[in-house]
């Protein structure tokens, strides 16, 4: 743990280490898993693997939007942008994705108008700003980001805004979940809960997964502190025999959620039957859609969508890195044709993505051992 | 994208729905306050702002503490970038080169 002493309260965090081992039977492995990319980003940062006790592992979940969207979304989002007329207006996290034919970036260097914005309002600025254009954003994310697109959609309705549209790709954590509890090659004893994505939807959400599956799950912050208190919390819970949700990130994260977020991403979305997943394939009522009352500000709608679909390279095993069933240096081309600088899969490209994480902290630590060694 | 970013309310705009000006570490940008309508940030108060929208109010020490979360994150950069590219002076009206972690793309 070489960052903790930078971080508030480093006898509480010797204290929840001592505690964990203290509840940690030793006759169990624990499997964790921690949905959220942030967590998982945060995990790998603070080399937090090194001061939990070896039975209990962290298995990393599917929740980083980049990398669980499906190549063939950024194709047909690009296809639409190949129109000399539309701006195509993205997250600069999507900017490097590699799609079929290139990343947006790529698409940029080639002459599609591709602009980074880094909120769906300034998208939305630039449908005023060149009313001559189409203006097309191109929205991902988790509940996180969701409401944001919502009430921008809303603000370009009430504006009569008739140059913008939003190419939907907004997808909802909980049914990924279900997909992983689903999965037969997956035992897992617990979960520690999105922190953001909890402060729109709340606690309750998640209450299924301690009714009907006897797992608990606690919603957690990103410091070291919350995490090892989360990690605490599930040890407790699994110690006494019981599921529960708790909520670790109280300081954010309201039981309830927040119910403005919430009623604008009810006016403005509806659940597809299905979406795609990358490595999960497909996911019932596990995306969002733009409702019919919003159909002129719906890309899909607007535009032919070439309805592109692409198969991971085979070599790259990024579905089972999602899915947790393998750890990310256990990809046949993790650190060698795949690294951050050229990435083959979403998973190196996001910092939220598991294996860029792995290899910003862990790979590239253990080659300066290496090579320390050596000399 | 997924970044929470904090900063403090310093000025409410007149005559514009919910929208705000919010400091982050010295640098002042417009921010959307529609998702906090049941209860709305005064002048003064911190707040988590996700893609440009403030999403939850949160204490003083709390934003210290996230700030300083980003900064061991290695994110404050990104973080900072994404705060002065909120209300498009910076880099999304460029038609030309973007930077994006600090390298720049044709």
């Amino acid at each position: 743990m070489q960052y903790v002493d930078e971080f508030r309260d480093p006898d509480l965090i010797t204290k929840a280490s001592q505690e964990i081992r203290r509840l940690a039977d030793p006759a169990r492995h624990y499997r964790i898993m921690e949905v959220c990319g942030g967590h998982t980003h945060a995990i790998y940062r603070f080399g937090l693997k090194d001061i939990l006790p070896s039975n209990i592992e962290l298995i990393h979940g599917p929740g980083c939007p980049v990398c669980v969207l499906p190549m063939g979304r950024i194709d047909d989002g690009l296809a639409i942008a190949q129109d000399p007329n539309v701006i195509f207006a993205a997250f600069g996290d999507m900017m490097r994705v590699p799609g079929a034919h290139g990343s947006p970036l790529e698409h940029k260097a080639r002459g599609t108008d591709v602009r980074i914005v880094y909120s769906p309002a300034d998208a939305l600025e630039l449908a005023r700003k060149y009313p001559e254009k189409e203006v097309i954003f191109f929205a991902i994310g988790f509940e996180t980001t969701a409401p944001s697109t919502a009430l921008t959609l809303m603000a370009a309705k009430a504006e009569g805004i008739a140059n913008f549209s939003v190419f939907c790709n907004h997808v909802t954590i909980v049914p990924a979940i279900r997909a992983i509890l689903d999965s037969p090659d997956m035992r897992l004893d617990g979960f520690i809960g999105p922190g953001h994505v909890s402060t729109v939807i709340g606690c309750r959400p998640y209450e299924w997964i301690a009714r009907n599956e006897a797992k608990p799950v606690v919603t957690s912050g990103f410091e070291p502190l919350d995490l090892l208190q989360s990690i605490v919390m599930l040890l407790r819970q699994l110690q006494a025999g019981e599921a529960r949700v708790e909520n670790q990130y109280k300081r954010v994260v309201p039981w309830e959620g927040n119910s403005a977020a919430l009623k604008a991403m009810a006016e403005v979305f509806e659940l597809r039957p299905y979406f795609e997943w990358r490595g999960l394939g497909f996911i019932s009522q596990s995306a969002l859609r733009i409702r019919e009352k919003y159909a002129a500000w719906d890309s899909e709608q607007r535009y032919v969508v070439p309805e592109t679909r692409v198969t991971d390279p085979k070599a790259a095993q990024c579905g089972e890195v999602l899915k947790g069933v393998l750890k990310p240096a256990q990809c046949k081309l993790f650190g060698k044709e795949c690294t951050p600088e050229h990435p083959i899969g979403a998973l190196m490209v996001s910092s939220e993505g598991s294996c860029a994480a792995y290899y910003n902290y862990e790979y590239r630590k253990s080659m300066v051992a290496r090579v320390s060694s050596v000399a | 994208m997924c970044l929470a970013i904090p900063g403090k309310i310093v000025e409410l705009i007149d005559g514009q729905n919910q929208v705000g000006i919010v400091e982050v570490t010295g640098v002042r940008r417009k921010v959307q306050l529609g998702l906090l309508e049941d209860d709305m940030p005064k002048v003064g108060d911190w707040v988590l702002i996700h893609v440009g929208f403030a999403m939850s109010k949160i204490s003083e020490r709390d934003a210290e503490e996230q700030m300083r979360l980003l900064t061991a994150l290695g994110e404050v950069e990104q973080a900072m970038e994404e705060v002065r590219g909120y209300g498009l002076e910076n880099s999304a009206d460029r038609a030309g080169p973007v930077e994006l972690n600090g390298k720049r793309y044709a």
